[in-house]
């Protein structure tokens, strides 16, 4: 047993008689199950630490074996099967919520299943649990690789991915329980993030030891896209989450900011969720993954370091265009809105760069449906990024704000951009760590994409038409100056988009059935089913000379 | 109040360009330095590069 392990069970061990007092003498139900919760957690870790002294391994694994890393994949594989579990689990409550707004009566008048909770647990589900595993368990592997190094710690890694699953377990019962803070992508409440900040730290510590250990003598340009992501999440997620609980004994906290400023945090860290978590961070993979598919260089490293340093320190500025006509001062706004304009250049540059890597090798998209996938994933990121700025501007914003349109927008990034590129990234990684030759099915992907394609356009047609329409209407004023139409009969108006809507969610759940069906098979057999994997060109000849 | 308001909106106005005018030329500079050319040519080949 070594010392980390040691340390580990003691502090496990400390936490479950606390938690079961706290669970015992709350008297809000759904605190005293997360802390029963917590302290089977705790209990579990126990077992499972006392549980690697006796399964034979060397206590302290070698870094390396035959001269060759030896590298740590257990907990990758951990993220990713959990990444496709969250991800269906998400993606169906998004279409039980896309049904209850186009049929009211979905939500079968029971608190649990109101809209209002289910929300929340959708869109923490695809961002935090589909994504989050994601971008945990790519960065592992990716971070690994690029640096020739085994991940540091031994305890750590498995510490990260195992507590970073209960956070959203945590979070997402929460909402059901009805225990929220009410602050969009940050509803859990104090001790839940407490928990992730601990949580996330180590992750930190164990990216940036993994750093310095490496082999190479370049940090990867992955690695910094992660490392920007890791390090601004900390930062928002802490500036965001400044609050004083009740008690101990009671989920409740009040925040320590209050009014614009309130607004301007919770928006900062809103639309840096969007910049670090869903792009920075998805970034990162497409670096990694699309030259590695492509089995090409990355068209220029120049422009990716470029990209690097343009986009994280613009993005940080963009979240005032959040809050435009309010109360937050006219020159902030303005700010805001010049920032989103400004970012039109990194993100198209990034673009440019993931797809220009396949320059040369362009027949790899009709033969290669997972190299499709990325490409049109950066597609989509280019649409949604042009969209971003265009919304912010805050005469274009008059019309858009608080309407269909901005579901629209989020969701072309959000299904287009990250649920493709992390799709890709998962399809390359399951063979590569079940160690299987290929994919189960070409046929099938190329089934999941277009599947899930058709239900995107359906998507955000839909939402386009839904938006413009209601905002429209919003604004529609009689000769004699009175409001045109009463709310409801914009809410009336919307309906038929409302049905397109869910029937494009249908099509993209079923599309990741298809895909998880596909990885199960993967896992399962040795042999592809179908045609041989496609197998790209040489690479590229670099112009040395 | 409205001294500081004022103070830290011009700054933000004035300062705020200059510095990040002053990144992104270091950036600029970085990036297309003529001895960095080979090291990040080696870099990109990073991900291909089998252990």
């Amino acid at each position: 047993m070594t010392v980390g392990e040691m340390i580990g069970m003691l502090i496990a061990g400390a936490c479950v008689l606390p938690l079961i007092l706290i669970g015992a003498l709350t008297e809000n139900s759904g605190y005293a199950f997360h802390a029963m919760l917590g302290a089977a957690a705790a209990a579990a870790s126990m077992i499972l630490i006392g549980n690697r002294c006796f399964d034979g391994s060397p206590a302290v694994p070698p870094q390396e074996i035959d001269g060759k890393p030896n590298y740590t994949m257990g907990p990758v594989k951990f993220a990713t099967v959990a990444a496709m579990v969250w991800g269906i689990a998400g993606f169906a409550v998004g279409l039980i919520i896309a049904l209850q707004l186009a049929f009211p009566g979905l939500n079968f008048d029971l608190p649990w299943t109101n809209f209002g909770r289910m929300r929340p647990l959708h869109t923490s589900a695809v961002v935090f649990a589909f994504g989050g595993n994601v971008l945990i368990g790519s960065s592992f592997y990716v971070v690994q690789r690029t640096c020739r190094a085994r991940l540091a710690g031994d305890l750590s890694p498995w510490f990260v991915v195992l507590g970073y699953n209960l956070f959203i377990l945590i979070a997402g019962t929460g909402y059901l329980l009805g225990i929220t803070q009410s602050k969009e992508y940050a509803e859990p409440e104090w001790y839940a993030d407490l928990w992730l900040t601990i949580v996330w730290v180590v992750y930190l510590l164990v990216f940036l030891g993994t750093l310095r250990k490496r082999t190479e003598p370049h940090i990867y340009v992955a690695n910094w896209f992660y490392l920007g992501f890791i390090l601004t999440i900390a930062v928002l997620h802490i500036g965001n989450n400044v609050a004083v609980p009740v008690s101990i004994l009671s989920p409740k906290s009040y925040g320590l900011w209050s009014g614009v400023q309130d607004a301007m945090f919770q928006w900062w860290y809103g639309h840096n969720a969007v910049g670090f978590f869903l792009t920075a961070g998805f970034l990162a993979i497409m670096y990694y993954f699309v030259p590695k598919r492509a089995e090409r260089p990355i068209y220029s490293y120049r422009l990716s370091i470029i990209h690097f340093w343009a986009l994280i320190f613009i993005y940080i500025w963009a979240g005032p265009h959040h809050l435009h006509y309010t109360a937050l001062p006219d020159w902030a706004q303005t700010l805001g809105m010049t920032f989103s304009i400004m970012l039109w250049m990194p993100s198209w540059g990034g673009m440019i760069n993931g797809i220009m890597t396949l320059s040369g090798a362009w027949d790899r998209l009709r033969t290669d449906p997972v190299l499709r996938m990325m490409v049109v994933s950066l597609a989509f990121y280019g649409m949604a990024t042009f969209e971003g700025p265009l919304m912010s501007i805050k005469a274009v914003n008059g019309l858009s704000h608080y309407t269909d349109w901005t579901i629209g927008h989020v969701h072309a990034g959000a299904l287009g951009w990250v649920a493709y590129i992390s799709f890709g990234a998962i399809y390359c990684l399951v063979p590569w760590l079940w160690n299987r030759k290929g994919l189960y099915s070409l046929r099938l992907v190329s089934w999941h994409f277009w599947v899930s394609t058709l239900g995107i356009v359906f998507y955000i047609t839909a939402m386009w038409v839904s938006g413009i329409l209601q905002g429209l209407m919003w604004r529609a004023y009689t000769s004699l100056g009175f409001l045109e139409y009463a709310f409801i009969e914009t809410v009336a108006a919307m309906h038929p988009f409302y049905v397109i809507r869910a029937l494009g969610g249908a099509l993209f759940l079923i599309g990741a059935l298809i895909m998880a069906f596909n990885l199960w098979m993967t896992v399962r057999c040795e042999e592809a089913v179908d045609t041989p994997q496609a197998h790209a060109l040489p690479p590229r000849q670099l112009a040395t000379a | 109040m409205q001294t500081t308001y004022h103070w830290l909106a011009g700054f933000a106005q004035s300062a705020g360009l200059l510095y990040f005018v002053a990144v992104f030329l270091g950036v600029c500079v970085y990036a297309f330095w003529p001895k960095n050319r080979a090291r990040f040519e080696e870099a990109a080949l990073n991900p291909l590069r089998e252990d």
